[in-house]
């Protein structure tokens, strides 16, 4: 699982949790709620997110409410990775959580279009665009983090450790 | 080497007594929180943990973002909330009031690290506690073993001088201070808020202070606990260990602020960092004005409000809601004949809880202009995706419902 490849959603910067999950749509059963992601910003996004997908986004991506249904519903639709600049604080513990792996990479934002399809070697921390010879360093996370992503979230990390 | 207040907050609390900014602690949790927001997929978490709380005393559940229930789901949300908190025997707020607000009635003192999956969670940081908002799975990790690992942060030092000038309050300044950091300024670090200054804001302010040092990406926010915490700790009959920050700590950015230089401030839509002195959206039309939230919903803010409003009425074209952040808030309004001004105002009441902060009540429909004492203004947090929220003061907020248009409260 160490390299991830898949088609991008760009988005900008300041990414908040009302715009990637609005506040209203909190108490739908997630596989409802899945539908109205980023609804303010982009309605068609939910639609037409595809299985395997990598989101590329600017500074700050997940800021402002803690609901751990943001990430949630991204995973639920498919989403296999987010790249941004820089991660809100607790969107990030969220993601690792839920086993999403979150990519710090300066570079990306501005290189990187929509539809592009790029390429995230987790152990390395190298990001690419291979089609266009791109290709960018990231933030390499910590082991212990990508062992929780590896276990698939921090819930089956936690329980197949104390099985072992 | 000195330590600041967090660092000897995290040492005090993990077996790591000499935990410094950088260092990762397995911090001991003195209270857990949950809300309804997020407390179904918390509940979810935590049985797959196994379902066996660390210490039911220590964990409350809050029902306040959908209080009383308006649709099925919520129903649904708040039955099975009810149900778990009575399984395991921990504390149940129901119809109580904002959870933040009811965690500093009930349990939090100063010392103590709190952990909440609602990101606010950060208030507590007024009276000197160490509280931190985290996601489901983490609130359940922390439910299920009274523990959760922290990476300490480092402090950026907000340094206080002088004292606030009349109509200018603490919301003003931490509205000021999170347009100068910006949004993302303070990530993974925590806002320490001291200096002479500091000593002149109250207890109610400094949680209004705490409350949004998130809006700057800071995973706390702190006062050194004082006399004036001593006061409102022991009204509460509670204790707490004090802890203040070390003369020679170590800061990764210091901020001064002269306090009685400081005017009005609005943040403009749809950012929180976008902070301008009231002067510069002054005039700017509102269809709806909103007293209330963890941030300024408190007995001070309703004083401050119902000042401007006593026997006036507000404008036609405005609809104001008011909104005590709990029951306690709310019967000490009453008492104080606050209610009665609001009303008579032309405000509406509404029920203890998170309401409109939330959108949970007077949604806005495209177009339309809300100025609010709470702490969000994200595009569609208060309805349609082309409603425009500001954030201002409660004294901001009630000039401001008074003339339809937002206005300076010094020129009132
Ligand atoms: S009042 Fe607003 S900010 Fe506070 S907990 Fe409720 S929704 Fe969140």
């Amino acid at each position: 699982m160490s390299t991830i490849n898949g088609k991008v959603w760009k988005f900008g910067d300041a990414i908040d949790t009302d715009i990637i999950i609005p506040a209203r749509y909190l108490i739908l059963p997630l596989d409802q709620m899945k539908h109205k992601a980023m609804e303010p910003l982009r309605p068609e996004f939910a639609a037409q997110v595809s299985k395997g997908d990598v989101i590329v986004a600017g500074k700050n991506f997940g800021c402002g409410s803690s609901r751990e249904q943001a990430p949630a519903v991204l995973k639920e639709l498919g989403i296999r990775a987010i790249v941004a600049v820089s991660f809100a604080r607790i969107f990030f513990r969220n993601a690792i959580n839920l086993g999403i792996p979150v990519i710090e990479c300066e570079g990306a934002s501005a290189k990187v279009e929509e539809g592009d399809d790029i390429e995230i070697n987790l152990s390395s921390g190298e990001v690419r665009i291979p089609k266009r010879d791109l290709s960018f360093s990231s933030s390499k996370l910590p082991d212990f983090l990508l062992e929780i992503i590896n276990d698939g979230g921090l819930i089956p990390h936690l329980t197949s450790k104390g099985k072992s | 080497m000195g330590k600041t207040i967090v660092e000897k907050i995290l040492s005090h609390a993990s077996d790591n007594s000499d935990a410094s900014a950088g260092e990762i602690v397995n911090a001991r949790v003195s209270f857990m929180m949950t809300n309804d927001a997020v407390g179904e997929l918390t509940v979810d978490a935590f049985e797959k943990l196994g379902g066996i709380p660390w210490d039911s005393a220590r964990i409350a559940v809050i029902l306040d973002h959908y209080i009383p229930a308006t649709t099925e789901d919520a129903a649904r949300t708040h039955k099975l909330l009810r149900d778990f908190s009575r399984k395991h025997g921990m504390h149940l707020f129901d119809q109580t009031g904002v959870c933040h607000q009811v965690m500093l009635e009930s349990f939090v003192s100063p010392g103590d690290v709190v952990i909440g999956t609602d990101s606010h969670t950060c208030t507590y940081g007024g009276i000197g506690a160490f509280s931190t908002g985290v996601g489901s799975t983490d609130g359940a990790a922390a439910m299920a073993t009274g523990k959760i690992w922290l990476r300490v942060p480092e402090t950026i030092r907000v340094e206080l001088i002088g004292k606030l000038s009349p109509h200018v309050h603490p919301k003003d300044l931490i509205l000021h201070v999170i347009g100068t950091l910006g949004a993302d300024g303070a990530t993974y670090q925590a806002l320490e808020f001291s200096g002479e200054g500091a000593a002149t804001i109250s207890v109610s302010g400094r949680f209004t202070i705490c409350n949004m040092a998130v809006e700057a990406g800071a995973k706390a926010g702190i006062f050194e606990p004082d006399n004036e915490t001593k006061r409102f700790m022991a009204e509460r009959g509670r204790e707490g260990v004090y802890f203040k920050s070390d003369p020679d700590a170590r800061y990764c950015k210091h901020l001064k602020v002269d306090l009685s230089k400081l005017g009005p401030q609005v943040s403009c839509p749809w950012a929180v960092d976008n902070a301008v002195p009231v002067e510069e959206v002054q005039g700017t039309r509102i269809e709806q004005a909103f007293i209330g939230s963890c941030t300024n919903g408190r007995i001070e803010d309703f004083r401050t409000a119902a000042k401007i409003l006593k026997g006036k009425t507000i404008h036609p074209e405005v609809r104001m809601l008011v909104t005590p952040a709990s029951q306690e808030v709310y019967m000490q309004a009453v008492t104080e004949g606050l209610i009665e001004t609001f009303i008579s105002a032309g405000a509406i009441i509404c029920n203890p809880g998170c309401s409109a902060c939330f959108g949970g009540q007077g949604m806005l429909w495209e177009g339309e202009v809300c100025i609010g004492s709470h702490n969000r203004n994200f595009r569609a947090r208060m309805g349609h995706k082309n409603s425009k929220v500001y954030l201002a003061s409660p004294e901001t907020v009630a000039v401001s419902a008074l003339s339809g248009k937002i206005e300076d409260p010094r020129q009132h």
